[in-house]
């Protein structure tokens, strides 16, 4: 079944793109007019993305190096001892929804002290592959398109992390105890 | 509420280092982290260019619209906003489908173009209804195969490099179930406070 899913990962984008242009050019469209006026549309958005994405990264990143994250988890380690919440993962549980790049390199700090089959590194690797950064996705799809007003996106988000949270821990006890 | 994170991190971080001593590493952090968004950026704007090229062409040979259809009952319902046979509907559909097998390269382009077309819709600051739901899904990361956190596993010697990937399906399917219901109870929430 996995190697059934990587193969179908591997060689969907390139048959996807031959698909494209055969039917495209068996239709007569002007193909290569069409992929310039869509590439277009992708170079103004990217310039449109920028400053938003640059203004959150050093947000985030002043946050991450003062060291605020560590005092918090300082902080709060006797309360989850209590509700049985290793207090190793609590890193990546904060990181996740705020900035991908340093939710991989804990995960990856986890997977190299604890080891990869051990319930840390378990419980990481779930963590790390089944959701995405909410901060990063919100950012750069409205920032994209000059949305200001943004609704209860950011709730709804942040709300369904700490549910994957609670959920990743319950699912990797049962599975691997 | 963005600007208070935004502000608000910033804010924190900084009175926090002057106290803690981290001022030095938080003067890096300003300039190396804004280096990052511009390297990110540059990464994001060549997948952008290339695959919004193919979509058009996918678009207008209809190759998007006979997408959407199969997956029609499914999107309509959890966009009851949008009109039935917008492209858009393409664009939402193809990027689950990318984001679902792990293709980030090929779902954000997509994903984008989809916030383009709903904008176009409403032509407003605020996001839609429709808007919400379709980030609070992308957020929730559903997926079928987790290939970076396989990749790292082999890396740190795992002996089963693959076992956590079940339990990472039955993670996000839940969380995305259960975004896409929170999503619905703020909704309707709001439509309550609006005709009281």
């Amino acid at each position: 079944m996995i190697e059934l899913i990587s193969l179908i990962s591997l060689i969907a984008i390139p048959l996807f793109v031959l698909i494209v242009l055969s039917i495209g050019t068996y239709k007569r469209l002007p193909t290569y007019d069409l992929f310039v006026e869509g590439g277009k549309e992708g170079l103004s958005m990217a310039i449109s993305l920028l400053p938003h994405l640059l203004g959150m990264l050093v947000s985030i990143s002043i946050f991450r190096s003062s060291g605020v994250l560590d005092y918090l988890i300082e902080l709060i380690d006797p309360l989850l001892t209590a509700i049985h919440v290793p207090s190793e993962i609590v890193p990546l549980a904060l990181t996740k929804p705020i900035s991908g790049t340093a939710a991989l390199a804990v995960t990856s700090d986890l997977l190299r002290s604890f080891g990869p089959d051990s319930f840390i590194g378990r419980l990481a690797s779930t963590l790390q592959g089944s959701s995405d950064t909410t901060l990063y996705v919100i950012t750069v799809y409205f920032g994209s398109v000059g949305i200001k007003k943004i609704g209860d996106a950011l709730k709804v988000g942040l709300l369904t992390d700490l549910i994957g949270i609670i959920t990743a821990i319950t699912i990797i006890t049962f599975l691997f105890g | 509420m963005v600007h208070f994170i935004w502000a608000g991190l910033a804010i924190i971080g900084i009175v926090f280092a002057l106290f803690n001593g981290t001022i030095s590493a938080v003067n890096e952090a300003i300039f190396s982290s804004a280096n990052e968004a511009i390297q990110l950026v540059i990464g994001l704007t060549s997948i952008l260019i290339f695959w919004l090229g193919i979509m058009k062409i996918a678009e207008k040979a209809n190759i998007l619209s006979a997408l959407s259809r199969f997956f029609k009952p499914v999107v309509s319902k959890l966009f009851p906003d949008l009109p039935k046979d917008h492209p858009v509907m393409a664009y939402i559909t193809s990027n689950f489908i990318a984001n679902i097998f792990g293709l980030g390269n090929a779902a954000t382009p997509l994903g984008l173009k989809a916030m383009k077309e709903m904008k176009q819709l409403e032509n407003s600051e605020h996001a839609s209804r429709s808007m919400v739901t379709f980030l609070v899904i992308n957020t929730a990361g559903l997926t079928l195969i987790p290939t970076t956190v396989i990749a790292l596993r082999i890396q740190y010697g795992s002996i089963a490099p693959t076992e956590t990937v079940a339990g990472t399906i039955i993670v996000s399917t839940i969380t995305t179930i259960v975004a896409i219901i929170i999503d619905r109870i703020f909704y309707l929430k709001k439509m309550r406070q609006k005709n009281d």
